[in-house]
Order: structure tokens, then C-alpha cells, then sequence
């Protein structure tokens, strides 16, 4: 269980960042398309007798930037991209699973998450990866905050624009994968989205919206762990009902005018 | 010359945006560019800064092709044509203005909004303001490197009569006073009467460069103006 909570917040912060990105770019989805794509992956792994964790990593990877690729050179939209990347994940994971001789056990856990799943050895990976990507994304916040904002904007200011869209969607596959060993290929996205969702009600700055991102999915992953595991139930879905209801709390909060907005305060004088 | 254009030419799938169009800037200069919709003048701007390369021809800034260095962009302040930002964005205007900046002096960002008259606002967020506030904030994001040249394309489209002016005192401040040059495109004639010393007016061709007065003194200048004006027009109803 130590590993499971240790895992799970390195988990959560990375989830919170790379989400809040997609979702101000409007590409919610995205997250659930590559966990999709990586099952596919994870079935390729067994089906070819891999370990199927590698195989994950390496679809989801690519399919995140040959997607990405294929998107900005026909102009297909992005909802319409993350649609086909969704089926397509699954359509292969079905395929290879059947002709493999059926679902197993492992199938199910890369489905809905196990605590089991992360061992010592996968904590290790999951913290280092976690650590560069984490690393990453704070030094370099501001020039993804920039091609968030403006991405015309951001390259007449001389930033390598494109460089640095590859390397968010890379990070985004990597972070898919090494979060769905815990919650699951169904549910890695709730993750990516909820928190900041909730974080971005609260109208504060960018730096205080990742903050507040990253507390919400952190306290989710622990809590829900901490829930689950006496109950013996897979922490998944414990995880992702208290983020909605830190979500439903908020929406609460604000109908109740009880949520300020960043600098208001500050007019007055 | 700090800017040096010659024989431009841009075509989208076949089509002529731009045919060979040559004109330079000298350092100083408030030059307004003009010309009916679809004339280039966006097209125009995004190949001087970099996001159009499909272009023929050559343009040099401060005396270096473009083409070679990016090192340029450093000294350009941008404002494009109407910014579109999300009103959920969570960014405050200190975070938008120090977007782009290159060192992370927080004292060029109040300095920046102060030329504006913004800094009281700083720490609202980009998305609850109008249009017109919006729009000096890009300003200030634009001049926060102390930039040599700025580059604002139709810069007060749907802003009000008030801070209309306010905006115009602003950018003639900073080319007075401030001793920056200043590349506007407007559809704004007696704006452009009043504020710019040079005028390119543009369809597709350059039809006149030179000095502000020689043109809008030029009565068959100003007829020809107006006629291409009301052909394009026409051509759109
Ligand atoms: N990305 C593009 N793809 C295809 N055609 C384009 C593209 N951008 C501009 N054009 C065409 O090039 C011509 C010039 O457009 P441009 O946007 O430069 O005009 P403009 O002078 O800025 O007009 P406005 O005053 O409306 O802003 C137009 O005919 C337009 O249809
Ligand atoms: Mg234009």
C-alpha cells in the first residue's frame, strides 16, 4: 500500500500538469484516446509476448505524435482525431486479445487500474519518470503556458513552437502509461481533467490553477487509496468519484459566490 | 533602413496575395499601411515576422535576411489582428505580459503596463476585461523587450471612440518620446492622416509608398483609393 500512495501522488502531480495543458487546448480527450491507443499497446505486448508495459509506453508514444503529425498536415479536428485514436486502441487490443487466446487477468487490471500491479521495481520507474517529467514541465511552464495561450503569438517572440508541442505530447503518452498501472486505462483521463477543471472555477492565476490542480488530484489519490484498500476494491474508481466530488463541492462553493476572482479585491482603491 | 522589402510575392493555392511588393523603413518611421479587405495586409505582416515562409523575395530587417536569423523577433513587439482569448484562460496580466519575455525582470512588466495605464489592473485575470483593455494589454506584452520596432496589425478593430484615442496618444508617444518605430495597418484613413508620417497602400501590388501628406494630398490618389475600396465592396455583395 506504501508503494500504491507513494506512486499515486507522483501520479496525480503529473496527471494535474500535462491535463491542464490539453484541456485549456481543448483536447480533453486526448488523454483517454492515447490510455485507449496504450491498451492496444498493452495487447501487442502479450499477444507478442513483450512485456507488455514497454509496449504500452512505445504506442502511446507514437500514436500521440504520428497523430499530431497527421492532424496539423490535414487539418482534421482534434475531437475527430481523438475519436479515431479511441476506437482504434481498442479495435487492436480486441483483435490481438482473442486471437491470444482470450481475456486474462492481466487484461482486466490494465483496464480498471490494480494497487497490485505497481511492485517495488515499478515505483522506482514510476517516480523517475515522474521526477523528469515534473522537472520538465516547471522549467519550461512558461513557454507552455505561452503556446497554450497564443501559439501564433509565442513563435513571433521566437519560441521553437512546434519543438515544444511534440515534446507536451510526448510527455502526455509517458504520462498516460505510467499513470494507468494504478487507475486504469478507463480512467486515466478523469484525472488529466477533473482537477482542473475544479482548479479553474476558482478564476485564480495560472501558477495558483496548477497548485490548486495538483492539491485536488493528490488529495483524490491519496484519500481514495487510503478508501479502497480495506474494502479490497479496485482504487480507481474511488479515486476519480472524490475528484468529482471536490468538482461538485466547487460548483457548490461558486453558486454560493463563495469563490473569488484573481485582483478583484485590488480595485477598490 | 531598418526594414528592407523587395519583390515580395505571395500566392495562396495559385491565387496572388502579394505581387512584388518593395518598400523600406527608416528608423523612426510611424508608417501606416492600407488597403481595402484582402489587399495583404495581414499576409504582409506574417511573412516580416517569421509565421508565412512560403514567400518569393527578400525581407531584411536591421540589414540581415530574415530567412538566416530569428535573432531579430527580439526586437519586435507584435500585436496582432484581434487576438482571440479564451475567457476562462487562467492567466493574470502580468502572467500575459511576461509571456515572451526574455529576461524576468517583474519591473519591465510593471513598466510595460504603465505606458498603457493598466497596472492598476494587474492581477485580474486576461479574460474579464473588454476588448479595448484586452488590447492595450497586448501592447504592453508587446513592448516588455524594449522593442526597436512595433508591429500592430489593425490594432482598434471594434474598440470605442474614447479608447481609440487613448490608444493613438499611446503610439504616438512611443514613437515620439519613445523613439520606437511603428509598422500599423489600418482601415482607419484619418487615423492614419493624423498619426503616421510614411503610407504603403496595398492591393495585392503596392500602389503608393512614400510620405503621409504627398498622399492624402493627391486627390486622384485618394480617388483611386476609394474606387478599389468600393470594387471590393461591390465584389463582396
Ligand atoms: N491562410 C490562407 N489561405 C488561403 N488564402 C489566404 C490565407 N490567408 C489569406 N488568404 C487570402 O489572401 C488575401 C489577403 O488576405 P489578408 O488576410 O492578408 O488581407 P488583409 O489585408 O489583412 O485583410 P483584412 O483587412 O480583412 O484584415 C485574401 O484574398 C485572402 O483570402
Ligand atoms: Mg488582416
Amino acid at each position: 500500500m506504501q508503494n500504491a500512495i507513494v506512486s499515486g501522488i507522483a501520479i496525480s502531480l503529473i496527471c494535474s500538469t500535462v491535463g491542464l495543458f490539453l484541456v485549456l487546448r481543448k483536447f480533453s480527450l486526448f488523454g483517454d484516446a492515447l490510455a485507449h491507443s496504450a491498451f492496444g499497446g498493452v495487447a501487442l505486448g502479450l499477444f507478442l509476448g513483450f512485456y507488455p508495459l514497454w509496449a504500452a509506453y512505445a504506442v502511446s508514444i507514437l500514436s500521440a505524435l504520428g497523430l499530431t503529425k497527421i492532424r496539423q498536415k490535414y487539418d482534421i479536428s482534434g475531437d475527430a482525431i481523438v475519436a479515431i485514436l479511441l476506437s482504434s486502441g481498442i479495435a487492436v487490443g480486441i483483435v490481438l486479445i482473442s486471437l491470444s487466446g482470450g481475456f486474462s487477468i492481466d487484461i482486466f487490471s490494465f483496464l480498471f487500474g490494480s494497487v497490485l500491479l505497481v511492485s517495488t521495481e515499478n515505483v522506482i520507474m514510476i517516480l523517475g519518470l515522474s521526477a523528469a517529467i515534473l522537472i520538465i514541465l516547471i522549467t519550461g511552464y512558461k513557454k507552455f503556458m505561452y503556446i497554450t495561450f497564443s501559439e501564433e503569438q509565442a513563435q513571433v517572440s521566437g519560441i521553437p513552437v512546434q519543438k515544444l508541442n511534440y515534446l507536451l505530447i510526448a510527455i502526455a503518452g509517458v504520462t498516460v502509461v505510467t499513470s494507468m498501472q494504478l487507475v486504469g486505462v478507463l480512467l486515466v483521463s478523469a484525472l488529466f481533467v477533473i482537477p482542473n477543471v475544479t482548479a479553474m472555477m476558482f478564476k485564480r492565476s495560472f501558477k495558483q490553477t496548477i497548485i490548486l490542480s495538483m492539491s485536488f488530484s493528490v488529495f483524490s489519490t491519496v484519500a481514495g487509496i487510503l478508501i479502497s484498500y480495506p474494502l479490497d476494491i479496485a482504487p480507481s474508481g474511488m479515486v476519480v468519484l472524490l475528484a468529482i466530488t471536490l468538482f461538485i463541492g466547487s460548483l457548490i462553493m461558486k453558486s454560493a459566490g463563495m469563490v473569488k476572482t484573481a485582483g478583484i479585491q485590488k480595485k477598490i482603491h | 533602413m531598418i526594414v528592407d522589402i523587395s519583390e515580395l510575392s505571395v500566392s495562396y493555392d495559385g491565387i496572388d496575395a502579394l505581387q512584388k511588393i518593395s518598400f523600406g523603413i527608416n528608423e523612426g518611421d510611424f508608417l501606416g499601411i492600407i488597403g481595402p479587405n484582402g489587399a495583404g495586409k495581414s499576409t504582409l505582416f506574417n511573412c516580416m515576422l517569421g509565421i508565412n515562409l512560403q514567400y518569393q523575395g527578400v525581407i531584411k530587417f536591421f540589414n540581415k535576411d530574415i530567412r538566416k536569423s530569428e535573432e531579430y523577433l527580439t526586437h519586435i513587439g507584435y500585436v496582432p489582428q484581434k487576438p482571440v482569448v479564451d475567457r476562462n484562460f487562467p492567466a493574470t496580466i502580468r502572467e500575459v505580459v511576461s509571456m515572451g519575455q526574455i529576461n524576468n525582470d517583474p519591473d519591465k512588466v510593471d513598466e510595460a503596463l504603465q505606458k498603457v495605464w493598466m497596472h492598476e489592473l494587474a492581477d485580474r485575470r486576461i479574460g474579464d476585461l473588454s476588448g479595448g483593455q484586452q488590447q492595450r494589454v497586448f501592447i504592453a506584452k508587446a513592448l516588455v523587450n524594449s522593442p526597436k520596432i512595433l508591429v500592430l496589425d489593425e490594432p482598434v478593430t471594434g474598440v470605442d471612440i474614447h479608447n481609440k484615442d487613448l490608444f493613438f496618444q499611446i503610439l504616438s508617444e512611443l514613437n515620439s518620446k519613445g523613439k520606437i518605430s511603428i509598422i500599423w495597418s489600418s482601415h482607419d484613413l484619418d487615423a492614419v492622416e493624423r498619426l503616421a508620417n510614411k503610407v504603403a497602400c496595398l492591393n495585392k501590388t503596392l500602389f503608393f509608398h512614400g510620405i503621409s501628406q504627398e498622399f492624402f494630398n493627391d486627390e486622384e490618389m485618394m480617388k483611386k483609393y476609394s474606387e478599389t475600396s468600393m470594387q471590393m465592396h461591390m465584389h463582396h455583395h
